[in-house]
């Protein structure tokens, strides 16, 4: 009885020293060398492989920032901070930063304010929800169609969906753009994060048939842009702001924008309720 | 080893005798990787290439060292009741071994396999067909054509329920349902499908 204890437990133990060895002899003799740098930028990058950069993943990117002299803020998700500390791995200065940019989605029809004409009873999705003849619930053709295809889409949980409409939070938007290619509607753009005032609409119709079906478009009124010729300018049936001059948050409080189309950023945030916020038709 | 024979190996562990749906072995990574029919095709690929060659190496084992009585010290031993132990040991040094070797010699493969290899290193499945081919006392190479196989069950099984899963994403689900819970009932559905094919082979 002993002896087989004995000898089995020799045979395992000769066993898994003859593997251990020889797992030990084939990681020394076919060791791939790779550059010990590639391994720090990677952990210096966001890590959210949201593929803003053009490369697949953030291994890539750092593999490319290493090897093939990529500037690190080709990556436009990472602040300067860590943009300089890649630069110190790699012995080198910083590429010149890009500027910060933010999504923005120009639309302020959420569930209450925007009008309706049909009952969408699809995929809740927006690109689903985009193929039907009317295009989800909605009356306007060119608003958030309210299925946050774009919350989803965001690595970073940075678009909120409340009352039916996407809303960016500036603060988590790091500017990778995913979002941007994700919407039916073309509504998202990325604009810099300096300005603070947007026109929160994308309707081409007619001023006349807008005010039908939406309490919150641009009536092209031309308010504003007395107020600030060379911030807004007119452009189809839309305002928007010139985003290389853009106006003071201030702003928007002088002009009284009669739709409230005009908003800044935050106030923009405050008026949409956030009670209903899962982004689903009621 | 007669053709059909060879038929009747493949054809029972593809579909009759399904690793995932019928024998229930390797659940872990058949729920976990099959969100996606993109990494279920990586994860497939990857159990297809180890589960062959661990079959090939376990077989050799279990004919060369198991099976045979050892005579060690004027004393004959049995040592088959190892087996087990020393195929978890004998798999996961595969694997490593592989790995590195995939590193060097081949880095686009190890690209694509990459994130899976190290995840099969303790697959029940892989372990199972090893088993399996040591309860039934298969030889080397009806062994390895059986890992093979199976393999490809586990990779058929896989897509075929990523593919259903992607489906369900977009499917109104009732909210107790939702997730893990309708992924079960579907694996549940998917293995009484492939109780349609039992006894074709024994």
């Amino acid at each position: 009885m002993l002896e087989i204890i004995l000898i089995s437990a020799g045979v395992v133990a000769v066993l898994g020293l003859i593997l251990g060895l020889l797992i030990a002899i084939t990681a020394k003799k076919f060791e791939v060398e790779t550059d010990p740098r590639i391994e720090e930028v990677q952990e210096l990058l966001p890590g959210a492989n949201c593929g803003a950069c053009g490369y697949a993943g953030c291994a890539d990117m750092a593999n490319a920032i290493v090897t093939k002299g990529v500037a690190p803020s080709t990556c436009p998700v990472t602040n300067e901070e860590k943009q300089a500390e890649i630069a110190k791995v790699l012995g080198q200065e910083v590429g010149e930063a890009k500027e910060k940019m933010v999504a923005v989605v120009f639309c302020g029809g959420s569930i209450s304010r925007a009008g309706r004409n049909a009952q969408y009873n699809g995929v809740m999705d927006c690109r689903s929800a985009s193929i039907v003849a009317n295009g989800g619930g909605k009356a306007c053709r060119y608003g958030c169609l309210g299925f946050g295809s774009c919350a989803r889409a965001c690595p970073f949980g940075a678009i909120e969906m409340r009352d039916g409409l996407a809303v960016v939070h500036p603060e988590l938007c790091r500017g990778c753009g995913k979002c941007l290619g994700i919407c039916p509607r073309k509504l998202i753009r990325l604009v810099p994060a300096k300005a603070k005032v947007h026109v929160y609409c994308n309707s081409l119709d007619k001023p006349q048939q807008k005010r039908k079906y939406c309490s919150v478009t641009c009536l092209t009124c031309r308010k504003c842009v007395k107020a600030a010729p060379d911030s807004m300018n007119v452009q189809d049936q839309l305002i928007r702001v010139i985003y290389s001059n853009p106006p003071d948050p201030s702003f928007v409080e002088g002009v009284k924008c009669p739709t409230g189309a005009l908003q800044t950023e935050e106030s923009h945030r405050c008026l949409v309720p956030k009670a209903a916020a899962d982004g689903k038709e009621k | 080893m007669p053709s059909n024979e060879w038929l009747l190996i493949t054809v029972g562990a593809i579909l009759v005798n399904n690793v995932v749906l019928s024998r229930i072995l390797g659940i872990c990574p058949f729920l976990g990787v099959s969100k996606r029919l993109k990494t279920a095709l990586g994860m497939s690929g990857a159990v297809v290439f180890v589960m062959t060659i661990a079959s090939f190496v376990t077989a050799v084992l279990y004919q060369l060292l198991l099976k045979t009585e050892l005579t060690i010290a004027g004393r004959t031993v049995d040592l088959s009741f190892t087996r087990i132990l020393l195929f978890i040991v004998v798999i996961a040094s595969l694997v490593q071994i592989v790995e590195i070797l995939l590193k060097k010699f081949s880095p686009k493969l190890y690209a694509a396999l990459g994130i899976y290899l190290p995840l099969i290193t303790t697959n029940c499945a892989v372990l199972g067909a090893a088993e399996l081919n040591a309860k039934v006392g298969r030889g080397i190479i009806e062994s390895t054509v059986f890992g093979c196989a199976t393999g490809i069950g586990f990779g058929l099984a896989l897509l075929l329920f990523a593919s259903l899963r992607e489906r369900l994403e977009l499917a109104k689900v009732p909210k107790a349902f939702q997730g893990t819970a309708i992924a079960l009932i579907t694996a549940g559905i998917l293995a009484m499908a492939f109780m349609g094919f039992s006894g074709l082979v024994k």
